[in-house]
C-alpha cells in the first residue's frame, strides 16, 4: 500500500539583511523509510519536533519530499504534479488533528464533506444521499447536515473531518493526532468508530499520535519517531512488552499508568534535557544526549537499523531487552538512513546484564549552540538507573 | 493532624447569558490540608476550572453569580473585596495555568516577571528579588538560571516555560498551589519531569496541591485524593485508591473504562461512555448525567444527593441513587473498568 523510503524533508531557514540566503536546515524528516500493508494500521509516535506530521503530509503529498521516495500502491508519487496527483488525492485522505481549525467554519457540513466530491466531478445528485450517508456512518445525524461547524463539539467535528476523508472513497487515510483535542470519553468514541470504519471499508491507516496508549490501541505496527529519524519499528504488542531502543522505554517509562498500585509498584525513569535542535541535530546517534546508555561510539556512528527477530527493528548500539544471540542474528535492515554507519550492535560490547561497558553518561557534546535561542538539552541524561536488559517493561 | 488550609462549602457560580443562565459550578464542597494533593477531575463543561479559577477571584465579572463560601485558612475568598484578594493572590494561593504561552507575558523577561510579583507582596530589593528569582528558576530545574533570567517566554520550549510558571507560582511560598492541566500542553517525557517536580514540591514545601486535569494516569501518579466533577456537580469524591478501585457513580467508572492503557493487552473495543456532555444552559432534570447513564432509573428524575453510600468510609461521597451492591454489580459489567476485581468487600 505505502513505501517510504529515505524520505528527507529539510525546511530552509532564510536569514540576511538585504537578501535572503539560506542560513541552515531544519532536519525535519531525515531519512525515513516504512512500509504499510494493504488494511493495516501503522502508528507513527514522537513527541514535538520529531517530524511525524511533516511525514504525514510528505505521505499526502501537501509536501515535497526534498529527496528519497513516497510509492503509493506502487506509483512513485514523490515529485508528481498537481494534475497528477488528482487521481491519488482521491484514494490517500488526511485527517488533522484539530477539529475546530481543520473545518471551514463558514461552510455547513454539506460543503465540507461534499466539497471533495464535487471537485472530482461527481455529479450534483449524487452526492447529498452520500454526504447524508456518511454523516450517518460516523455516527451522526444526517438531519444536521446544513449546520455550521460550530454548532457540533469538538467530537463531533472530528467526526466531520472523518467523513470528509471518506467522501472519495479512499484506500489510505492518514490521521494525524486524531483524538489529541478530544476529552477521553470522546477519544474512545472515536477511535472506536475509526476501527469500525476501517473493517467496514477495509482501510489502511497511518495514525500519528504521542500518546503511546492510544496508538496500542489502534495500531499493527509502530514507528517511534525522534528528530526526524525512526528510532524503533515493531509489531505493536511487542513495543511494549520488549522495547528495544532506550528513547521508546524511555516514552513508555514516562507515561503514568491509570492504576495507582501499579504506578507505585513500578519503577520509573525519568530522563533529563529536551529533544535537541532539529537546525542541528546531535552527531551519530540523535537521543545520545539525553541517554542513559551513551558512549563514545555514539557520538561517531549514527546506528543502523537492525532487524530483530519477529520484523522488530532498532536503531541503537547499545539495546534493551534482547539476548546475546539476539544480537548476533540480528541482520542490517534496508531501511537503514544513508548516513548510519555499518556497525551493528556488537555482542561483545554488551555485558551479561546488558549494560554496556564503560558507559559514559551524557558524552557526546550536544552541538545545540546553534542559530535559534533554545537552551541546549542538558547534559544529565538520565535520573536514575534504567532496567537492564531482560527485564520486560510493563505487565 | 495537619493544617487544613482550604474549606469550599456548596460552591455555586452561576452565569448570566443571553440564552440563559449558565450553573457552571453548582453545590461544591471540598477541603485541602497541608501537604495533600486533591486531583479535581472532569471533561470538557466539567466545571472544573471554573471552580479553581473562583478560588482564586478570577471569574469574577458583572454576569457572575456567587453562593457558598470558600475558606482559606479561615479566610473568606468569595465574598472578599477585590484589594484582599489581591494581596491573597499569589502570596497563599498562587495558580500554574494551562498554557504558558499565553499566560506569561511575552514582552517581560521572565525573570523580570518573577520579580514583579515578589515585589508587589514584599518589600524587598530588585536586586534582592532577582536572586530569589533565579534560586526558584534553578529549583525548578531551569539550567543556567541567571542567564536564562533575561529570556523571554517566547526563547523557552515548553517544558521550561511550564518550569517558569512553576517557579512564579512558588515566589512567595503559598499554601495552596493550584495546577491546572499544567502539563497538558507538553510531551510526555517532559510531562513526567513536571510531575516530578511537583511531587518534590510537595515533600518540600509542606503546600497543598490542586491538581485539575482529565489525564486519569496523571491522578494515578500524584493525586491523594480525586474529585470527579460532571456538569458543574461532584459526582463523587473519595482517596485514590476508593475512586480506582471501588468506583460509585457510573461517570466515574465509564470514565476509568474508557481510559487507553499501555500496560494492557487493548480490549477488542474500548468501553466508551455514548453521547455528550449536556449543555449547562438545558441541563437534564435531576441528575445530569442520566441520559447517559445505563442505569438510569425512575428515581433519576430527583436530583441525587451527595453522600457516603459505601459503609466504613465516611469521606467517600457519590451522587447517584443506586445501592451500593447494584453498583458494584453493574460497574463488572458495564464498566468493565479491569481494576477492581478481589478488591471489593
Amino acid at each position: 500500500m505505502l513505501e517510504i523510503e529515505h524520505a528527507q524533508l529539510y525546511f530552509p531557514v532564510r536569514a540576511g539583511v538585504l537578501v535572503d540566503r539560506t542560513v541552515a536546515h531544519v532536519h525535519a524528516v531525515d531519512d525515513v523509510s516504512l512500509q504499510l500493508q494493504e488494511g493495516h494500521t501503522l502508528g507513527i509516535v514522537g513527541e514535538s519536533g520529531c517530524g511525524k506530521s511533516t511525514l504525514a503530509r510528505c505521505i499526502v503529498r501537501l509536501l515535497e519530499p526534498t529527496s528519497g521516495s513516497v510509492r503509493f500502491r506502487g506509483t512513485d508519487i514523490t515529485h508528481l504534479g498537481r494534475k497528477q496527483l488528482e487521481p491519488i488525492r482521491r484514494e490517500v485522505q488526511l485527517v488533522f488533528q484539530d477539529p475546530t481549525s481543520s473545518l471551514n467554519p463558514r461552510k455547513r457540513v454539506a460543503q465540507i464533506v461534499g466539497g471533495p466530491m464535487r471537485l472530482h466531478g461527481i455529479e450534483k445528485d449524487r452526492v447529498e444521499p452520500r454526504v447524508r450517508d456518511l454523516l450517518e456512518r460516523v455516527g451522526l445525524n444526517p438531519e444536521h447536515i446544513n449546520r455550521f461547524p460550530h454548532e457540533f463539539s469538538g467530537g463531533q467535528r472530528q467526526r466531520i473531518g472523518v467523513a470528509r476523508a471518506l467522501a472519495l472513497d479512499p484506500r489510505l487515510i492518514v490521521l494525524d493526532e486524531p483524538v489529541s483535542a478530544l476529552d477521553v470519553s470522546i477519544q474512545a468514541q472515536v477511535i472506536n468508530l475509526l476501527d469500525d470504519l476501517q473493517d467496514d471499508f477495509g482501510l489502511s491507516y497511518v495514525f500519528i499520535a504521542h500518546d503511546l496508549s492510544v496508538v496500542r490501541h489502534v495500531s499493527d505496527y509502530i514507528a517511534v519517531m525522534y528528530l526526524g529519524k525512526v528510532m524503533e519499528l515493531s509489531p505493536a504488542k511487542e513495543l511494549y512488552e520488549k522495547p528495544i531502543h532506550p528513547y521508546t522505554e524511555a516514552l513508555l517509562g514516562a507515561i503514568p499508568i491509570p492504576d495507582p498500585k501499579e504506578n507505585r509498584a513500578r519503577e520509573r525513569m525519568v530522563i533529563g534535557g529536551e529533544p535537541a535542535n532539529p537546525l542541528d541535530p546531535p552527531s551519530g546517534c540523535r537521543f545520545r544526549t539525553r541517554c542513559p546508555r551513551a558512549t563514545g561510539v555514539c557520538a561517531e556512528i549514527e546506528p543502523p537499523f537492525a532487524e530483530y527477530a519477529g520484523g522488530h527493528l532498532a536503531a541503537c548500539h547499545h539495546p534493551l531487552n534482547v539476548s546475546r544471540e539476539e544480537i548476533a542474528r540480528a541482520t542490517r535492515s534496508p531501511f537503514t538512513p544513508l548516513s548510519a554507519g555499518h556497525a551493528m550492535p556488537d555482542v561483545r560490547q554488551v555485558t551479561g546484564d546488558g549494560a554496556p561497558e564503560a558507559a559514559v553518561a551524557g558524552s557526546g557534546i550536544a552541538r545545540s549552540e546553534t542559530v535559534a535561542s533554545e537552551a541546549p538539552s542538558a547534559t544529565e541524561p538520565g535520573q536514575r538507573a534504567p532496567t537492564t536488559d531482560g527485564e520486560a517493561q510493563g505487565s | 493532624m495537619a493544617e487544613r488550609l482550604l474549606d469550599v462549602e456548596s460552591l455555586k457560580v452561576t452565569f448570566a447569558t443571553e440564552d440563559g443562565l449558565v450553573h457552571a459550578v453548582d453545590d461544591v464542597s471540598f477541603t485541602l490540608d497541608r501537604g495533600e494533593v486533591l486531583a479535581l477531575v472532569g471533561e470538557s463543561g466539567s466545571g472544573k476550572s471554573v471552580t479553581v479559577m473562583t478560588l482564586m477571584g478570577l471569574t469574577r465579572s458583572p454576569n457572575a453569580r456567587f453562593e457558598g463560601s470558600a475558606r482559606l485558612r479561615g479566610e473568606e475568598l468569595v465574598t472578599a473585596p477585590d484589594e484582599k484578594l489581591e494581596k491573597i493572590r499569589g502570596r497563599e494561593i498562587a495558580m500554574i495555568f494551562q498554557d504558558p504561552i499565553s499566560s506569561l507575558s511575552p514582552v517581560m523577561r521572565v525573570g523580570d516577571q518573577i520579580v514583579e510579583q515578589i515585589r508587589a507582596h514584599e518589600k524587598v530589593s530588585k536586586a534582592e528579588a532577582m536572586d530569589r528569582a533565579v534560586n526558584l528558576m534553578e529549583r525548578v530545574g531551569i539550567p543556567r538560571a541567571r542567564d536564562r533570567a533575561r529570556s523571554y517566554p517566547h526563547e523557552f520550549s515548553g517544558g521550561m516555560r511550564q518550569r517558569v510558571m512553576i517557579a512564579l507560582a512558588l515566589s512567595l511560598s503559598p499554601s495552596v498551589l493550584i495546577a491546572d492541566e499544567p502539563t497538558t500542553a507538553l510531551d510526555v517525557t517532559i510531562q513526567a519531569q513536571i510531575l516530578q517536580e511537583i511531587k518534590d514540591l510537595r515533600e518540600q514545601s509542606d503546600s497543598g496541591v490542586i491538581f485539575v486535569t482529565h489525564d486519569l494516569g496523571v491522578v494515578a501518579d500524584v493525586a491523594d485524593r480525586v474529585l470527579v466533577m460532571y456538569a458543574g456537580r461532584v459526582v463523587e469524591q473519595g482517596t485514590l485508591d476508593e475512586i480506582f478501585y471501588d468506583p460509585q457513580h457510573p461517570y466515574t467508572w465509564g470514565l476509568l473504562g474508557s481510559v487507553t492503557r499501555m500496560d494492557r493487552n487493548p480490549p477488542h473495543r474500548l468501553p466508551a461512555i455514548p453521547g455528550l456532555p449536556p449543555s449547562l444552559l438545558n441541563a437534564p432534570v435531576g441528575c445530569h448525567f442520566r441520559p447517559r447513564c445505563p442505569r438510569a432509573f425512575d428515581r433519576c428524575t430527583e436530583v441525587p444527593l451527595l453522600e457516603s453510600r459505601v459503609e466504613g468510609t465516611p469521606e467517600h461521597v457519590d451522587r447517584c441513587w443506586l445501592e451500593v451492591s447494584e453498583k458494584r454489580r453493574r460497574r463488572e459489567v458495564e464498566g468493565r473498568i479491569g481494576l477492581a476485581a478481589g478488591t471489593v468487600a
